[in-house]
């Protein structure tokens, strides 16, 4: 199972490289970009880690995370959705302190570079856990970035805080919170192009 | 089925939309009996929420009965009579637990919108625009209800759909308007607005002790309602200063607290003084206009506690902040958290204490809900509350 815990962390936050796609476009010499999120959960720092560290349960609340498996020698293979096809890459787990703490990194030779860091901490008063995440990511390479900045949309942190939202409402409801005008839950990058609040057509389930 | 959908600033339409289906196991199917329109949905008519979009379906005050259940719902099943609570909580979250329903952290998925505005996002709430999650409204033959293990509160003794429909929202909302003031033997309180949820804070600050209430608005009607009703004293703006009287009426010391059951379109008796506040939003300069709020704020006693339970949306301008600091005030408000209230309001009902009916003065077909709206909106007919049937 160790395994597992390798690099899943990894694609929580991988809206956030648009930002990176951006400094490429920028510059020629790239700033590593660092996005921070936080978010509290009624659960111990126990439950909350088991959940993160079920890879099988990225894609429940990674809003752009099709599949994540595991490899033999222990790092783990993401796909994710794209509009122009799925960005596939490689990562391993670097730390993994049960309860605490998880950091990650992916692998030479991806479509991005990247490192990342989730930590839980009781939050004071009994009030649950505290869960924090910090993601770095350095240059793309080659077009990447721009691939990925269509992928995400504009917003990296808001893509971060969203997926800790999704992790947080699975976690406390076992749900995620759907509408009408967002019934896939929340999605940053839909924002501004929501269905009306009326019943969908279609059936969903 | 039919529904009443926002199609743009003061405008609705009854319109035919498909069939809401359980999206997630926790939700509830409900057929609507009855449901009731809003002050706060004639904010959204008006056009003074952003984030409304045409096509949108309208109603967070509505009661029916359970059609179908999604697997995770155990508690409610086809066929039981319910009122649904405008809040949509989950049950779960730190702020649920702490019965700070409509601070529930988990039932708005848009609430990084929300926390733009807002700074951190409030609950979803039913047809109030998609700030507050883009819910699909009750003003309609059907809706889903999401968290139905936790919301909807079932009703056994066969009470009629006009005395627990207000159960949804007002009735509370004007009771927790009158619970933040911390009412004490001899409490003199004033409520700026005898509109529905004015009426019911009159009502409910006489039940929790207060010594005498008085009402403030323009319309006939709504003041006399409150004095027949409930036995306020009543002033009309457009007739008196307010401070000035309020000060008469309680020997000079100001009301002990002051209830804001207004909200972001307050009218002022002074032309140039709503000129300013009015041009402001609609420049978009200041999106509330708060005159009852800053009124309130003038007029209550040193040390005083202001209740704000009308709706506001954004920022307001000309804030009389020197007053709050200087003279010790305290300002309470929120969303209602309708969920607390219930159990002991139906019971106050059941019991007697109060009957809710009373504000109703338009009962309609849902068909007739643009109708209904223009009614509200313009205060003709006497217009204090309407219900649709669907």
């Amino acid at each position: 199972m160790g395994t597992l815990r390798r690099a899943g962390w990894f694609g929580l936050g991988l809206g956030l490289a648009y930002a990176a796609g951006r400094a490429l476009r920028r510059e020629t010499k790239e700033e590593p970009m660092q996005v921070r999120a936080a978010v509290t959960v009624v659960e111990d720092t126990g439950t909350a880690y088991a959940l993160w560290r079920d890879v099988t349960s990225f894609p429940r609340f990674m809003a752009h995370v099709e599949s994540v498996e595991e490899r033999e020698d222990g790092t783990t293979r993401w796909r994710v959705a794209s509009p122009t096809g799925t960005v596939e890459w490689d990562a391993e787990t670097v730390e993994d302190v049960p309860g605490e703490r998880i950091a990650w990194r992916s692998l030479p030779g991806g479509d991005v570079e990247t490192s990342g860091t989730v930590r839980f901490s009781p939050a004071p008063g009994g009030r649950g856990t505290e869960i924090r995440l910090e993601l770095r990511y350095d240059a793309p390479a080659g077009s990447v970035g721009t691939l990925l900045a269509k992928l995400m949309g504009r917003e990296p942190t808001q893509q971060a805080k969203d997926d800790l939202r999704r992790f947080k409402q699975i976690l406390e409801t076992g749900e995620i919170a759907r509408s009408d005008a967002v019934p896939g839950g929340i999605d940053a990058s839909r924002t501004l192009r929501q269905r009306p609040a009326r019943p969908l057509e279609e059936a969903v389930r | 089925m039919r529904a009443v959908c926002w199609t743009g600033r003061n405008s609705v339409e009854v319109e035919n939309v498909p069939d809401p289906q359980i999206l997630n196991d926790r939700d509830a199917i409900v057929r609507v009996t009855s449901t009731a329109i809003c002050g706060s949905d004639l904010h959204l008519y008006d056009g003074y929420v952003p984030t409304m979009k045409k096509g949108d379906i309208l109603g967070h005050e509505f009661m029916g009965e359970v059609v179908e259940v999604g697997r995770g719902v155990s508690n409610l099943s086809a066929g039981d009579r319910v009122v649904v609570p405008f809040p949509i909580a989950c049950g779960n979250c730190n702020a649920c637990r702490a019965e700070w329903w409509s601070l529930c952290e988990n039932s708005n998925p848009n609430a990084g919108l929300a926390e733009k505005l807002w700074g951190h996002s409030p609950c979803g709430i039913f047809g109030y625009s998609h700030l507050t999650g883009g819910y699909a409204g009750g003003q309609a033959e059907y809706v889903r209800v999401p968290f139905a293990d936790v919301g909807p509160l079932k009703l056994e003794n066969g009470i009629p759909d006009e005395q627990a429909l207000f159960l949804s929202d007002i009735l509370p909302t004007g009771y927790m308007g009158a619970e933040l003031c911390d009412i004490t033997q001899g409490d003199v309180v004033a409520v700026w607005g005898a509109g529905p949820v004015g009426q019911f804070a009159i009502a409910s600050a006489f039940m929790l002790g207060a010594e005498r209430v008085i009402a403030i608005d323009r319309f006939a009607e709504r003041l006399r309602m409150a004095a027949e009703v409930s036995g306020a004293e009543t002033l009309n703006y457009e007739e008196e200063d307010v401070p000035e009287a309020l000060k008469e009426l309680t020997g000079g010391r100001g009301p002990d607290a002051a209830i804001d059951a207004v909200g972001m379109e307050a009218h002022h008796a002074s032309l140039p003084l709503h000129a300013y506040d009015r041009v402001k939003q609609a420049m978009r300069l200041e999106s509330d206009r708060a005159h009852a709020l800053r009124e309130a704020i003038m007029s209550v006693k040193n040390g005083g506690i202001v209740s704000v339970v009308g709706v506001y949306g954004g920022l307001v301008d000309k804030f009389p902040m020197g007053a709050v600091v200087n003279r010790s005030l305290t300002i309470k408000a929120g969303q209602c958290h309708v969920h607390r209230y219930l159990r002991p309001l139906l019971e106050r009902i059941e019991n007697g204490e109060i009957d809710p009916s009373f504000v109703v003065t338009h009962r309609m077909a849902l068909d007739d809900a643009p109708e209904g709206y223009e009614l509200f909106k313009r205060k003709q007919d006497d217009c204090v509350k309407v219900v649709l049937s669907p």
